[in-house]
């Protein structure tokens, strides 16, 4: 007869890059109940952000992530915008766009390699960190950082892309566009791949949509849902349309992505062919006032913020709910009857970013 | 995508109704907001249908209770316990408590969030029971010279 054991999973594991524990409760090797503790790197910046001054704050909501930090000054940047009844140039939302794809591919490219590290696939994650390697040096290039780009700015950005930047940019993508074939075929093909990934960690599209899955978790699971298809930014220029898979397990999340990487270098070259000319930003004056929520897909799903303006130059409230703590609750619900030794593969399949969950 | 809100407000007694109602249709839930509003707080719970929001809004007044919507949707569970930790509201009927210590660390301020929150620290974790009491310095004791016994001694 079977014994019920808990153990604790994390906070420090080699798979996890950043601490997260789970309590799992085992029978014998199979994972029968699941509950999260995190809190290990939370900093409190949503009460920081009330007391920095909300052009302060463009700068410390950048720094909620680590691997997605343009998404996040993007989104902060296009709610004030709204409060403000701010339009910004055409041509500051197709640079917005062009920073924001790149950035989801060097995120992309991160997950794959630390998805194949999960199961020892040490080969197959140094190949990743080689392509990524080429767009932090397209981030390094056109905006002087390879992460915190610090380019995007309330109105429009900061910096311009020159054209001799566009042609470089576009010589970069072609060599990731060669790399990205053959990892594509080793994660699409492999035996290893495969045999690690497959039906394990499944969701279905009821079970998604019921504990409120976002991005490529709900996308593997046959739900289209992605903010890009609102058309903000420049993404109804450019003729966006979500990627979906129907599995739900791991393989079909790795795929989502692995899919995507090829739609971002789509987009990005459509916004570089029709990136028009002009200003880059609106300036201003004025503080904002009212409450606005402001979405944006994230590498790893809907980012929403909620601001709360009153007048002053300090916002009421400000509030983060960041797509891995969404994506919290249907891990949950992945985890029961899996092996222990799929865990690690069924958290990094969702792509974690615990810096952001914690705020 | 972003879009002033417009929130529908709701009372204790209606909010499970109407959560339940927008569930029916369709709607999956995005996160909770708690707002310190000085007389009390208030929850704004945030809702989509597909890309569509739809607000509901909440006062709690001071020493106020909220219940849990987690029976309606599960996932709530988690940010009602991240509000219970933030702006230390009471949450009623939650699956999972885990009493104020989800992103929280032990010696961490009580209810951080709320707007007159000070330093104060939560010290729900007891003081180890024996108090350690420190002796003022002495000065070093002299090291123990060994007796030598003296000469012509015991034969």
């Amino acid at each position: 007869m079977s014994q019920k054991s808990t153990i604790p999973f994390g906070p420090q594991h080699p798979v996890f890059p950043e601490p997260i524990q789970l309590r799992l409760v085992l029978e014998d090797e199979k994972v029968v109940e699941a509950l999260p503790a995190i809190g290990y790197c939370h900093r409190g910046l949503e009460k920081l952000a009330e007391k920095k001054d909300f052009l302060q704050d463009v700068y410390l909501i950048e720094r909620i992530c680590g691997i997605c930090s343009f998404m996040h000054s993007m989104n902060y940047c296009q709610g004030i915008e709204e409060l403000l009844g701010l339009p910004v140039p055409d041509r500051a939302r197709f640079l917005r766009v062009i920073w924001a794809e790149v950035h989801r591919m060097h995120s992309h490219l991160l997950f794959l390699g630390l998805l194949a590290d999960s199961f020892g696939y040490e080969n197959l994650f140094m190949q990743c960190m080689r392509c990524r390697e080429d767009i932090l040096e397209v981030m390094e290039l056109t905006a002087g950082n390879r992460i915190l780009l610090t380019t995007c700015c309330i109105g429009g950005v900061r910096k311009d892309i020159p054209a001799d930047q566009m042609d470089q940019i576009l010589l970069a993508l072609d060599r990731v566009g060669e790399q990205l074939v053959d990892l594509r075929n080793a994660f699409s093909n492999d035996y290893t791949v495969k045999k690690r990934l497959i039906g394990v960690g499944c969701l279905t599209a009821a079970q998604a949509h019921e504990s409120g899955a976002v991005g490529p978790v709900a996308k593997a699971c046959g739900v289209a849902l992605d903010l890009r298809e609102t058309g903000y930014a420049a993404y109804k220029e450019l003729g966006f349309k979500t990627i979906t898979e129907t599995a739900g397990d791991s393989y079909a999340r790795m795929m989502v992505r692995l899919r995507e990487l090829d739609q971002c270098m789509e987009l990005v070259r459509k916004a570089i062919q029709l990136l028009p000319a002009g200003p880059i930003s609106t300036p201003f004056k004025g503080n904002p006032t009212g409450e606005v929520a402001a979405r944006i897909e994230q590498p790893r799903g809907e980012l929403l913020f909620f601001i709360k303006g009153n007048g002053t130059k300090n916002l009421e409230r400000f509030r983060a709910r960041t797509p891995t703590f969404a994506n919290l609750a249907p891990l949950l619900q992945m985890l029961p009857g899996c092996q222990l030794a799929d865990v690690p593969i069924i958290v990094i399949s969702i792509d974690p970013c615990i810096s952001c969950t914690e705020r | 995508m972003s879009s002033l809100i417009n929130a529908t407000p709701v009372t204790t007694e209606n909010l499970l109704h109407q959560v339940a109602l927008l569930k029916q249709q369709g709607c999956r839930l995005i996160t909770l907001t708690c707002l310190d509003t000085g007389d009390g707080h208030e929850v704004i719970y945030h809702f989509a249908q597909k890309y569509e929001m739809i607000h509901l809004r909440k006062h709690v007044a001071n020493g106020g209770t909220l219940i849990s919507i987690s029976t309606i949707f599960f996932c709530a569970m988690i940010v009602e316990n991240e509000i219970k930790d933030h702006f230390g509201i009471e949450v009623h009927g939650l699956p999972i408590d885990f009493q104020g210590r989800l992103v929280l660390s032990e010696n961490a301020p009580r209810a951080p969030m709320n707007k007159r929150c000070g330093m104060e620290i939560d010290a729900r974790v007891p003081e180890p029971a024996s108090t350690v009491v420190i002796a003022p310095a002495s000065p070093p004791a002299k090291e123990a010279v060994p007796q030598t016994p003296a000469k012509g001694g015991v034969a």
